[in-house]
């Protein structure tokens, strides 16, 4: 997935295993992986002639985005999949936490 | 069988009175552990309860329990239909609605959990399979995963492929001890299946999303499993690592909370991390041995109560 990423173009199966010669893979093992990427939707694959293209269905930022916002938006969605360490606060919240931590430190510091 | 209505009845609005008691409380803090019991025991009694008043409702009356009754019930109405020359009475047509509306609300009980699981587990998956891809390992963070973002997020996905995961964020903002402290919180909810215990409060709110009873105990069981975490954390390590990850956490996740969803769930969150801070800065005594016995015979009696109505005639 990371070569389909920093490629900016679609890849076929070969040019993948081309940009991971030092992994020494199998052709098949790549066409069964990058099969696998397409088949959960994280890639996009169309016909080049006799062989099959792969793309990155979106970029690892977006990835990694939404990975975080499910994360971050725990209350909002009430589906409780993933278990945040600590909800996000309001402003006020925030800052009598800051308060809360700055008169902590100085009381620890001394 | 009034007498079963009408206890099955008591026991329903008990549970309703009492889960609005109990989300204003002030003691679950002091334990967590009893009061996710008693709120485990008003869901489920208020369940069994709501039910088999509708049931006892249809059924034939003198008859050995909700149960028994409802079967009778159901055997008259068959041999009923069967001879439509006595046709149906006004009575039999309202036990008949009430056996539909029993049936339908423990379809919708039923229904609502296992959407709920499906919903969960497919959640979990995709997440599962973008962490593969996206996620590497760090030396300052054993047994976890670190997502590259530079926001402040530290979570756990359970089940039994579980995975713990930080952000990178999260890596600059605490030192090696709070963050030790934090995977110990998370351990905590991965190892005890804390989400198994909040999956029912989530299934019932998004059943009746208007209840404002159910939206308040699914928040409070929300914030007492992380109180439940955080007490875990603490026996491994000290509290002041927890509580000032907590704070650093809360400080800059404000400046980073992102969507509009986030607003309305932020109103009705307000205080939670301020109340965690507080009971691990400023720990409470724990709840006396007498009053831990009345919250188990509550919780027990609540559930025993109705069920045994299914099954024994009043």
């Amino acid at each position: 997935m990371d070569v389909l990423w920093d490629t900016a173009g679609p890849l076929t199966v070969r040019e993948v295993s081309e940009r991971l010669a030092e992994r020494e893979l199998a052709h098949t093992t790549v066409m069964t992986v990058l099969d696998r990427l397409a088949k959960k939707g994280f890639a996009q694959r169309e016909r080049d002639g006799r062989a099959w293209q792969y793309r990155p269905a979106a970029s690892r930022e977006a990835y990694v985005t939404e990975l975080m916002l499910s994360a971050l938006d725990q209350a909002g969605d009430r589906q409780a999949a993933l278990a945040s360490f600590a909800r996000s606060v309001t402003d006020s919240e925030a800052r009598a936490l800051r308060s809360a931590l700055e008169a902590f430190e100085d009381r620890t510091g001394d | 069988m009034l007498v079963t209505v009408g206890v099955l009845t008591a026991v329903a609005m008990t549970a309703v009175a009492g889960a609005t008691m109990l989300a204003s409380a002030a003691w679950p803090g002091r334990a967590p552990a009893a009061a996710i019991l008693l709120w485990q025991a008003l869901g489920l009694g208020w369940g069994l309860a709501a039910v088999g008043a509708l049931a006892a409702l249809a059924a034939r009356p003198a008859h050995a329990g909700v149960a028994g009754g409802v079967l009778a019930f159901a055997g008259d109405a068959v041999r009923q239909a069967a001879e439509p020359a006595k046709g149906p009475t006004a009575l039999t047509a309202f036990r008949v609605a009430c056996l539909v509306l029993a049936v339908a609300l423990l379809a919708l009980l039923c229904w609502v959990l296992a959407a709920a699981c499906a919903a969960v587990v497919r959640t979990r998956r995709r997440h599962r399979a973008l962490l593969a891809l996206l996620a590497r390992g760090d030396p300052k963070v054993p047994g976890a995963l670190v997502l590259d973002h530079p926001a402040a997020a530290a979570y756990c996905l359970p089940g039994l492929r579980s995975r713990i995961v930080v952000s990178a964020g999260t890596l600059d903002l605490l030192d090696q001890a709070e963050l030790a402290a934090v995977l110990a919180h998370e351990r905590a909810h991965v190892r005890e299946r804390h989400d198994l215990v909040l999956l029912p409060f989530t299934a019932l709110c998004r059943a009746f999303p208007r209840a404002g009873v159910a939206v308040r105990a699914q928040h409070a069981v929300a914030l007492l499993v992380e109180m439940l975490a955080d007490d875990r954390a603490r026996r491994a390590r000290p509290a002041r690592e927890l509580a000032t990850a907590l704070m650093r956490f809360g400080v800059a996740g404000a400046t980073a909370a992102p969507s509009g969803a986030l607003a309305a769930a932020q109103a009705d969150s307000q205080g939670d991390v301020a109340a965690r801070v507080a009971r691990l800065l400023e720990p409470q005594p724990g709840l006396a041995p007498p009053l831990w016995a009345g919250i188990c015979c509550s919780a027990i009696l609540l559930v025993v109560v109705p069920a045994a109505l299914f099954v024994i005639p009043l």
